[in-house]
């Protein structure tokens, strides 16, 4: 690999890079994110391969392993290009019938084709397909084009044309301004205006000024800032790098959490590469600016995506968080200015130096602007990675593009921001996405993880889910988070086994605004989230389990009981089904008899059961 | 020099003064429980708390042990909102730590007789890293330290076995805010007692008037501080 001393010689190795690539040449894209791999796309990559080599194509097709696609329910995802053809369900058992049919005849493999569950038609390309149609892909835009593990891939879209803009053509103080125009807020969580934090680290006292990158997601759920290191990892290095001649900084750190393995290694290997072609190191593009970059993995603690608990990790201390009334931007990282950013706002940047902060603005509402990521999971029907325009309503995303509710049941409610986030009730799906609008109602934003609940969830039960992982996740430090998330716990623990009293919904909200109020860090701070929402929202749900000692939702098992119909005919299934052996048949043809004393309301019997006769109560 | 004013009277303080020493400086009470003058300020107790108010009229609350004071700041100590978080602070603590009588009397002063929470017995430790920055900050060995995360969180030595970074010298027991850790010498030996367990070191004795005066490991770690050879320490202070 030659270093590129100019930015004439960058353009060059792009043209270069585009002459030698046969535009008509077909190319067979396999997604490779983490959802894929997990449904077998490394074998279809393999038998792919095994295939075309038998049929003396392999150097007539090219096989590429693309990054993340988002469509991860229906994995593998395969793309032909160039006509575009999407299939999805891929396995490697049908690799010989793709080859043969599409690459050879040129006619569509139909059952590999997505089919609608509600539309009729045919979706034969990528962008016809419901879930895509009304996404608005920026930072994904070419996640299924490009093969993370080669940087020229990058290049050959456009990349690194913005470092090489901002270098040429901009100077520091510009760039803040252009991002401040922008209207850039920050991915993590916060929300915190990009271009102004950027400046405050530009303007703090110091020579030695790091930019960092978060990669610690760690919410239930959420899975958009691994999709997009393991997916294109450059798109998130270029922005750094642009970042850091902004601010001023000599040094960055990428910050992933160690059970990203394919985030560590596409991460590690973008900076070599990088460091190669000169875009990263000294005397970048030879215009004499100097940017290093380093690899950090982290624990996997929750709190380490907190930033100045982050900062703690990087310095090899405990990863607990501390007062930020002196901000990072004066002391962060070993007392130096540091501007610490998530993966998703990085990968922002390269997009608003390239296309100017005035196309970015005119996407999104008032206060919020551009895209936003989100990791769609829960009860919907297409879980997986979308990318939406700021405004968007919650009803478009979880209706028009997650295609709604599984098995048809009732949307119950949908949490956004993660644990950390609230409940948000079927009266405000119209909400639009956007940062001030999310917290109004007593959510957030968050890092993007966007669960679902349907008509089967027990509210009070979710509450006290996300309390246990606050709880087990909490780093102890501060008295209010530490104990007082315990306590939350311990209360949803006894109304959920029907101990609880009235008195404990007051006692809960009493709890959860001393912690609002007085965590040391933003994750304890939101911790009582879940719980507050849910009393605001749900309240009849927690009434139900304390004064009438029920779960609405049959969920809580300590205050459902299975029961036989009279109509049970005895086919016996459910007696061989049942692990407690609580179900006894009495007399042939008569209903069986269940012993609620043995009974450990497993729901055996309610699964095995075909007609219908086990009810619970 | 800053000026900024507290529950209404005016100071000033010079910058980089957190509100808190300036409040005890001129005897105005805020309650704490992990502040002391010999450590850094650390912030995990949250009773320190304070309802400010900068120059430009942003409002907020802040723990006062972490803030720096700053150009036309308006503290307020006291008000109902302050108040009633630092009563369900201490209502979490009297739950975790029953018998602590320093955190039972704070209660008191803070209006609180009870806790609505199911009693625990952590001891009296109330894991304020009193203890854990003086023995890294004051004396430099780092021999206690949190061990565990969260809700597990305790204080306590190297897999709760491992004594030897210990010199023995008490200062966690005297920094102790409520005698969680306590120190008592018995002829040749020095007990340290833990949440966790006691710890036993031995005492040295004094050449001249024969008075077990400091721990052998103690002396050890004073000579090799100072440069003086051990020999220097035979002897004990009143008698060299």
């Amino acid at each position: 690999m030659k270093k590129l001393s100019s930015l004439m010689e960058l353009e060059e190795l792009r043209k270069s890079i585009i002459k030698n690539r046969d535009p008509k040449k077909t190319i067979v894209s396999v997604c490779g994110g983490t959802g894929c791999t997990a449904l077998g796309s490394g074998e279809v990559i393999k038998a792919l391969r095994e295939e075309l080599k038998k049929r003396g194509l392999e150097d007539k097709i090219d096989v590429k392993v693309s990054g993340c696609r988002g469509f991860c329910q229906h994995g593998a995802l395969v793309t032909i290009e160039p006509q575009g053809i999407f299939y999805q369900r891929v396995r490697a058992k049908d690799v010989a019938e793709l080859v043969e049919t599409t690459l050879l005849n040129g006619k569509t493999v139909d059952h590999l084709l997505y089919r609608d569950p509600v539309l009729t038609g045919q979706f034969i390309h990528e962008h016809e397909v419901p879930f895509y149609a009304k996404q608005k892909r920026l930072v994904l835009a070419n996640s299924s084009q490009i093969d993370p593990k080669v940087i020229d891939d990058y290049i050959f879209f456009g990349g690194y044309s913005a470092l090489a803009k901002a270098l040429s053509t901009m100077k520091p103080e510009g760039i803040i301004e252009e991002i401040k125009a922008s209207g850039l807020r920050g991915r993590g969580g916060g929300g915190f205006a990009t271009g102004r934090k950027w400046e405050s680290t530009r303007k703090a006292k110091g020579d030695l000024k790091y930019v960092i990158c978060n990669c610690d997601e760690g919410d239930p759920g959420a899975f958009m800032d691994r999709s997009l290191m393991e997916g294109n990892p450059h798109s998130i290095l270029e922005g750094m790098i642009i970042g850091a001649f902004a601010i001023g900084a000599q040094e960055g750190y990428i910050y992933v959490r160690h059970e990203y393995p394919l985030a560590v290694e596409n991460a590690t290997l973008a900076l070599k590469q990088a460091e190669e072609y000169g875009l990263l190191g000294d005397n970048i593009l030879g215009s004499g600016f100097n940017f290093h970059v380093k690899v950090s993995r982290g624990g996997g603690a929750f709190v380490c995506g907190e930033s100045t608990a982050l900062m703690a990790s990087l310095e090899g201390k405990v990863g607990e968080p501390r007062a930020k009334y002196v901000h990072t931007s004066d002391s962060g990282l070993w007392g130096k200015p540091s501007n610490l950013n998530n993966v998703e706002t990085w990968a922002n940047v390269p997009i608003i130096i390239n296309n100017g902060a005035k196309w970015f603005s005119a996407i999104g509402t008032a206060g919020s602007k551009g895209t936003k990521i989100f990791s769609l999971v829960g009860k919907v029907r297409n879980t997986g990675l979308v990318e939406v325009p700021m405004g968007i309503s919650l009803k478009e995303i979880i209706y028009d593009i997650g295609g709604g509710i599984q098995g048809n049941r009732k949307f119950k409610a949908v949490q956004t921001g993660g644990p950390s986030g609230g409940c948000i009730p079927e009266s405000m799906l119209n909400l639009p996405v956007d940062f001030d609008e999310l917290t109004r109602v007593g959510s957030m934003m968050g890092s993007g993880a966007m669960i679902v609940m349907d008509e089967k969830n027990c509210m009070v039960d979710i509450a006290k889910y996300f309390v246990n992982f606050l709880q087990s996740e909490s780093c102890g430090k501060c008295l209010p988070c530490r104990e007082g998330v315990k306590r939350m716990h311990e209360i949803l623990t006894r109304i959920t086994e029907g101990n609880g009293k009235m008195e404990d919904i007051d006692l809960l909200e009493q709890i959860g605004t001393t912690l609002n109020a007085t965590a040391l860090c933003g994750l304890g701070q939101t911790a009582p989230n879940p719980v507050l929402s849910t009393i605001r929202y749900f309240r009849d749900e927690y009434v139900a389990h304390i004064r009438d000692k029920k779960c609405p939702a049959k969920v809580c098992k300590a205050l459902i009981t299975y029961n036989i119909s009279e109509k049970c005919p005895n086919c016996g299934l459910c007696i061989k089904a049942c692990p407690q052996g609580a179900i006894t048949p009495v007399e042939k043809k008569k209903p069986v008899v269940l012993d609620q004393a043995k009974c450990i309301k497993c729901g055996s019997c309610l699964d095995v059961c075909k007609l219908q006769m086990v009810e619970v109560k | 020099m800053v000026k900024l004013t507290i529950d209404g009277k005016q100071f000033e303080a010079a910058e980089g003064t957190m509100v808190l020493d300036v409040a005890r400086t001129h005897n105005i009470y805020i309650p704490t429980l992990c502040d002391h003058e010999s450590v850094t300020p650390y912030g995990a107790c949250r009773l320190c708390m304070v309802e400010i108010t900068t120059k430009s009229g942003r409002k907020n609350l802040v723990t006062s042990c972490l803030y720096p004071v700053e150009e036309g700041l308006a503290v307020q100590t006291n008000t109902e909102k302050v108040s009633a978080y630092r009563k369900m602070l201490i209502q979490l603590l009297m739950a975790r730590c029953p018998d602590s009588d320093v955190v039972k009397d704070l209660g008191k002063k803070l209006g609180v007789e009870s806790t609505p929470f199911p009693l625990e017995d952590h001891h009296k430790c109330i894991l304020c890293a009193l203890c854990t920055r003086a023995c890294a900050e004051v004396v430099g060995v780092s021999a206690i330290s949190f061990v565990n995360r969260g809700v597990e969180r305790e204080m306590g030595i190297p897999f709760f076995d491992n004594k030897d970074a210990c010199i023995a010298c008490g200062s966690c027991a005297y920094i102790c805010p409520t005698g969680a850790i306590t120190i008592e010498d018995k002829n040749d030996t020095r007990f340290i007692h833990q949440p966790w367990d006691d710890m036993k070191f031995k005492m040295a004795k004094c050449k001249v008037c024969g008075r077990y005066w400091a721990p052998v490991k103690q002396i050890e770690y004073m000579a090799q501080k100072s440069g003086q050879p051990l020999e220097f320490f035979d002897k004990c202070p009143d008698c060299r």
